[in-house]
């Protein structure tokens, strides 16, 4: 009986005809690495969702904040280096994601050490990422004063002449920063006188609103991917050298599959680079 | 990847990260190239801008097509899983490219209603009722 069991299944495995008839897996994978698969697919509806939100409303702007002008500071002092700093960002989450697949790979050869190491390499990569995107959200915060409804980035959507806080002008479509100033022991907005070819003189307004709301919670909930894959990383990493997966004999899968949710955090950061910081 | 050996697959591995930051690397030169930075001026080339977020968005998608096949193993999966996956995320990309579109009709659809708000109405033949032409509704009834 046993022996026609194993004959049955060994005619299967050539009969693709027949794969969906029940008593084995179709897809060939386990119920766990299939259900990452579509956690991750309805996670990434979940930021479509988000970029659609820009999209639109970034093209049914007349102007938008220009990113190679709002995001070109880098920590120590660095000014006028437009994208360096995010540069900076993905190769670190390219990096970590490299180091996840060198820690499958060794999680496939059984080898516990290996597995331990390089998703500790990981690990680090991805607090490097978050201590990265921290700065950047102070500077933005405490030095740009933007805030969810509040975009200091200044543009213009008519041709005309601009001053700038030393008397300057500056082009249409150019973004400049409105800072706040000290008056009277107040912190008041600065915004920028302009002139129109008229003549005739007005103060240009902050940038379009949504800037902001969009910019801290496609980062932040990116972001907080990055975080939560830190925290499951570094569960896994644990069980990894207490020695539980040896005990499961199947090549580390839950190694696998954290891999997949870290690399789908890295898949995501290549587009919100994309529309956020490179068009 | 069974039909690879060890020190191979650590090598394609290697390989991939260099791809991976080189593309990164050139996406960002020609994002400032499109923006004025390498060659200033160049900004004022529409054809450029446009032919720069081309190149950056097809490198985009490539990066995205070899982080899902190679380090995610998609192209060792079944290709049911496979099918199963990216066809529905084939159609996300679809929505957000006609949201991008969308929102350009917004902003277009309003330029035109603020033109035609502004818009004088020519009356040199006096064609137009004037006030006195005007029925008021109370006096009829």
């Amino acid at each position: 009986m046993a022996t026609d069991t194993v004959m049955e299944h060994e005619v299967d495995k050539h009969d693709d005809g027949n794969a969906w008839s029940g008593a084995k897996s179709p897809f060939k994978a386990s119920y766990g690495k299939l259900m990452m698969w579509y956690f991750l697919l309805s996670d990434a509806f979940t930021f479509a969702g988000f970029l659609i939100a820009y999209g639109a409303l970034r093209f049914s702007s007349p102007t938008w904040p220009v990113p190679d002008f709002v995001f070109q500071t880098a920590p120590f002092g660095i000014h006028d280096a437009p994208l360096i700093f995010v540069t900076i960002m993905s190769f670190l989450l390219i990096i970590s994601s490299v180091t996840m697949v060198r820690a499958v790979q060794e999680g496939h050869r059984e080898n516990k050490n290996g597995v331990v190491f390089w998703m500790l390499l990981t690990i680090v990569g991805g607090l490097g990422f978050l201590g990265c995107q921290a700065w950047e959200w102070t500077n933005l915060i405490a030095t740009e004063h933007m805030t969810v409804n509040t975009n200091p980035f200044g543009s213009h959507a008519y041709a005309g002449e601009y001053l700038d806080d030393k008397g300057g002008t500056f082009e249409a479509g150019d973004s400049y920063l409105i800072h706040k100033h000290e008056v009277n022991g107040e912190m008041e907005w600065d915004p920028r006188p302009l002139r129109y070819e008229t003549g005739e003189e007005t103060v240009e307004q902050f940038g379009p609103k949504a800037f902001g709301a969009l910019f801290f919670f496609i980062t932040g909930f990116h972001g907080f991917h990055v975080f939560s894959g830190v925290v499951f990383l570094l569960i896994i990493c644990i069980n990894a050298a207490s020695g539980l997966y040896v005990a499961r004999k199947n090549g580390y899968e839950m190694v696998e599959k954290i891999g997949l949710y870290w690399h789908f955090v890295d898949l995501v950061w290549v587009f919100v680079f994309l529309v956020f910081y490179l068009l | 990847m069974a039909n690879i050996s060890y020190e191979e697959s650590i090598k394609k591995v290697y390989w991939g990260l260099t791809l991976l930051a080189i593309v990164t690397l050139v996406e960002v030169i020609v994002s400032l190239l499109g923006k004025g930075h390498i060659i200033s001026g160049a900004e004022n080339y529409t054809w450029l801008v446009y032919l720069t977020g081309l190149v950056i968005i097809v490198l985009s998608i490539y990066k995205a097509y070899f982080i899902i096949y190679e380090f995610m193993h998609m192209r060792y999966e079944v290709k049911g899983l496979a099918v199963s996956v990216l066809l529905p995320t084939m159609l996300l990309i679809w929505a957000i490219i006609a949201f991008f579109q969308e929102g350009d009709s917004w902003k277009n659809r309003r330029e035109l209603i603020k033109e035609k708000n502004e818009e004088k109405v020519d009356d040199s033949q006096g064609m137009l009722n004037q006030n006195n032409d005007v029925f008021i509704i109370e006096q009829i009834g």
